[in-house]
């Protein structure tokens, strides 16, 4: 495309002012979590490690972590079995209304958090309160498997749509049972696949905080929830900040991490 | 006599409206190279997918080697397929793919090493068993994928045509090759192509397939010099057809007939023909000089047209394209005209 310097400059212009809303405040959080002073003045008048050490020393901040860690995680598992098991229904099998469940699968990432908190309580409170059970961490991991299913559905399903089902007949054809063909070819053809889904599902679960609020109960404080419960203590709020540093960087990694298996490995060999 | 390798039996499919097999019944013998020819959508894949245990059919059965088999999955048949696509798995390196079957078999590892290099060895690719398949050439992946096949020894071998993605030179040396691993190593193959040339180079059978049913089977000389339908009259070289009126002034008979281009003589309108000959006059429209050969479209006087291939023994292209526009007489001998079923 030919376009004249000034619109091109334009372009960059945007691009860069774009990229710096979203980066700057990130950075802003970083170099703070290393600020000298307390209030976050501006310039830093010196740097220190003191926060870091009291956030790592703080035994909310230790709990929320690994109520967290296990949030996602169970979230992540639910998610892999049932997004893998979705995407051969819809991708192998062809059937009557094939389309409105694959719509209905991605429908929750779409939907506002607030409403499928709303629902989900409603729902958990419902079935769960004549056996005497509360809302938790199992209602934690629920709530949010709801949309980390997506992210494997959709890495399973374009892996499947890109390698067709040829291989495994090719398998079958060689004398493999079913079993053993999933064993050999299917897997290790989707296996990228899973991993990449996987992990944009633990970094979507690992941030969460409406669906969390509202599905947490009151034993159940997950990172993000600790954050906005020390928000407004200012004694907190280096603590706070570091915190806030720690998830940035835990879900990068995450992202870039499945962004590289999903985008490179695959392709034609 | 033994059971045939393959046996169909009314054998039907249909995808939903789609009716792709319309009733197939073949036997194809122990060690035979069969050929399954038929214009895209004539339902072949289809059957060769029905004898693999892809699809089940509609109706009808699938024997091998006198079992019916019609039900099985297609790990308990013992038939290997060569895909078109190759199918070749792209995460294992040549090795591998070709150990495979043996490998889901249980073979111990030194016997099924031992079998794999022997069969890449078959198909000359010794030293290869190391490298992914993405690092060959098209040639070179059907080779393996025919090792791939070939290495578990099925009773029957089906290959989908399996060089339908080579450029022409390297097809023409794989017909050759397959050919010859064919008569090695004694299997059946049951080869489907849309090519009647290679049809007709490669197989001791040939069965021509249209619109979901086999219109005609026999050998590539019978299907060529004696077409039985005038669609496997035109599918299969050129199709010469006089019919109707054309018919009773020429030969003196109803129906529709055929003859080859190149059992016709072209031939002055003066020419005497004797008793076992029949011969038609007509204009030249059209002289197309191929080099050995020249083509040329005559217009019977009787109506309908012929179409003429004659050696360039004696003549040039100069000689040759000067017969534009010129009357002549077609002459052949009768036993080269056969009645067609309409
Ligand atoms: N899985 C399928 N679903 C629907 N129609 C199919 C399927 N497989 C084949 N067909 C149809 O059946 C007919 C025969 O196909 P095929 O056996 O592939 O023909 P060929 O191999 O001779 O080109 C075609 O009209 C094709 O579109
Ligand atoms: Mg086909």
């Amino acid at each position: 495309m030919n376009l004249s310097r000034t619109a091109r400059a334009m372009l960059w212009a945007a691009l860069a002012g774009g990229l710096a809303v979203v980066y700057v405040p990130l950075l802003i959080v970083l170099l703070n979590s290393f600020n000298a002073d307390r209030t976050f003045g501006w310039p830093p008048p010196g740097f220190t490690l003191r926060w870091w050490e009291a956030a790592w020393n703080s035994t909310g901040v230790r709990e929320a972590l690994w109520t967290s860690i296990q949030a996602a995680l169970g979230a992540t598992a639910i998610a892999l079995v049932l997004g893998t098991m979705v995407a051969f229904a819809l991708q192998r099998h062809s059937f009557f209304g094939r389309d409105a469940v694959s719509l209905l699968i991605i429908l929750p990432i779409a939907l506002p958090g607030i409403v499928t908190g709303i629902a989900l309580n409603n729902a958990f409170r419902a079935v769960l309160e004549p056996f005497g059970l509360g809302l938790g961490m199992f209602t934690v991991i629920v709530g949010h498997a709801t949309f980390c299913v997506v992210t494997v559905y959709n890495n399973v399903l374009a892996r499947l749509r890109r390698t067709g089902s040829s291989l495994e007949e090719a398998s079958a054809d060689l004398g493999a049972d079913v079993f053993t063909t999933f064993r050999l070819v299917t897997f290790p053809m989707i296996r990228s696949a899973l991993l990449a889904g996987g992990l944009l599902a633990f970094a979507l679960s690992f941030d969460e905080i409406i669906v969390t609020t509202f599905t947490a109960g009151a034993g159940v404080k997950t990172l993000p929830l600790w954050i906005f419960e020390n928000l407004f203590r200012p004694n907190q709020a280096p603590v706070v900040n570091v915190v806030a540093a720690a998830l940035i960087v835990l879900s990068v990694v995450p992202i870039y991490l499945a962004q590289r298996l999903s985008g490179g490995e695959a392709g034609p060999r | 006599m033994s059971d045939p390798a393959v046996r169909l039996s009314g054998l039907r499919k249909s995808f939903g409206a789609v009716h792709a097999v319309t009733g197939v019944d073949l036997d194809i013998a122990d060690g035979e190279f069969f050929a399954m020819l038929g214009p895209s959508g004539s339902g072949k894949t289809t059957v060769l997918r029905m004898i693999a245990g892809f699809e089940t059919p509609t109706s009808g059965t699938v024997e091998l080697g006198g079992a019916d088999v019609t039900r099985l999955a297609p790990f308990e048949r013992d038939v290997n397929t060569v895909f078109q696509d190759y199918a070749l798995f792209p995460h294992m390196n040549v090795l591998d793919n070709v150990e495979y079957g043996l490998r889901v078999k249980r073979v111990p590892r030194a016997e099924r090493h031992e079998r794999a290099l022997a069969a890449l060895a078959s198909v000359r690719l010794e030293g290869y068993g190391g490298r992914r398949p993405g690092q060959l050439s098209g040639g070179q992946r059907q080779r393996v994928a025919l090792a791939r096949a070939l290495v578990n020894r099925p009773r029957v071998l089906l290959l989908d045509e399996p060089l339908g993605a080579l450029d022409l030179k390297l097809r023409e040396e794989m017909q050759v090759e397959l050919k010859s691993i064919q008569r090695e190593v004694g299997i059946t193959f049951l080869f489907v192509t849309h090519d009647q040339e290679e049809a007709l180079t490669m197989s001791d059978r040939v069965a021509v397939f249209n619109e979901g049913r086999v219109e005609q089977v026999g050998t590539p000389a019978e299907i060529y010099e004696r077409p039985s339908t005038a669609f496997v009259a035109g599918f299969v070289g050129t199709s010469n057809l006089i019919s109707g009126e054309a018919a009773q002034a020429v030969l003196g008979k109803e129906g529709t007939f055929s003859v080859r281009p190149e059992k016709l003589r072209v031939a002055g309108l003066g020419e005497s023909v004797d008793g076992a000959e029949h011969s038609a006059t007509g204009t030249v429209s059209e002289v197309v000089y191929a080099g050995p050969a020249t083509r040329f479209v005559v217009e019977l006087d009787a109506g309908g047209r012929l179409i003429a291939l004659q050696q360039n023994l004696q003549v040039s292209s100069m000689d040759v394209m000067s017969l534009r526009g010129t009357r002549v007489r077609l002459v052949w001998h009768r036993r080269h005209e056969f009645a067609i079923v309409s």
